[in-house]
């Protein structure tokens, strides 16, 4: 099975997913990143799904685990570059992705992270 | 020579759970369905696709190009023979879930098409069938 991933940037950890999600690649996902911001303290976690040609229930669950796990080990995540025919789909299918922050673009999910912990930012 | 109007896929594993929103995007694109209905049916689809592998103990998917007077449409119907559901009324509410989900398969995909049909039994397996006109 293909990996996605994980690069370092500083205090941030930059994930982009350009494949076609099978379930057990998202679930892979979540635990590589809990182990990487672990061992790397980073406190910043950056998704970009702007490839992402769907977002189902399972993937806007692996989103939310994600988010969910790193605010416990002290990281805030931000989803960048949703499409807009994914972002329309995903609200008619029920899912808003509560818990989740999320961006535009790359440039606004790390402004938002930033804002979110300037301290640390400025550190990392 | 014309594109073959309808076919079947296995949905045994996980793997084929990625092949199947292939085949109904190439399915939704040669109707040329327009980005977001595309999203919409693929959507669906994955969802649906997920209950007969992980709920349905795995199946198949049917799908079909459709016609009506006025307009085009695709049609797919997954088929188990799984436990099937009890209650449909309650399994068609949100947050309704025999397993893991956020409960969202079933009353989610119904939002994202235009006919929805729900036959099952428990013991008798469970067929969903939908269709997105263009």
């Amino acid at each position: 099975m293909d990996r996605i991933p994980i690069l370092r940037m500083g205090a941030v950890l930059l994930v982009t997913i350009q494949v076609d999600l099978e379930d057990q690649m998202a679930l892979q996902l979540q635990d590589d990143l809990a182990d990487r911001i672990s061992a790397t303290g980073a406190t910043g976690v950056l998704i970009d799904i702007s490839a992402l040609e769907i977002v189902d229930s399972f993937i806007g669950r692996m989103l939310a685990g994600i988010s969910g796990i790193a605010r416990v080990l002290d990281a805030t995540t931000v989803v960048v570059g949703m499409q807009p025919a994914v972002a329309i789909t995903l609200v008619e299918l029920g899912l808003s992705l509560p818990g989740v922050r999320t961006a535009l673009n790359v440039e606004r999910g790390m402004a938002l992270m930033g804002e979110a912990d300037p301290a640390r930012w400025r550190d990392g | 020579m014309a594109e073959a109007a309808r076919g079947t896929m296995p949905l045994r594993e996980e793997r084929d759970i990625v092949r199947c929103r292939q085949q109904v995007r190439a399915l939704a694109q040669q109707l040329k369905f327009s980005l977001v209905d595309q999203t919409k049916m693929i959507t669906a689809a994955s969802e649906l696709a997920r209950n007969t592998v992980t709920y349905g103990g795995g199946g198949e998917m049917h799908w079909e190009l459709v016609q009506d007077a006025a307009r085009s449409g695709l049609r797919l119907r997954f088929e188990d023979q799984g436990p099937g559901i009890a209650d449909t009324q309650l399994a068609l509410q949100d947050g309704w879930t025999s397993g893991h989900g956020m409960g969202l398969g079933l009353s989610g995909s119904k939002r994202l098409v235009h006919d929805f049909d729900l036959r099952t039994a428990p013991g008798q397996g469970t067929c969903v069938t939908i269709t997105r006109w263009r």
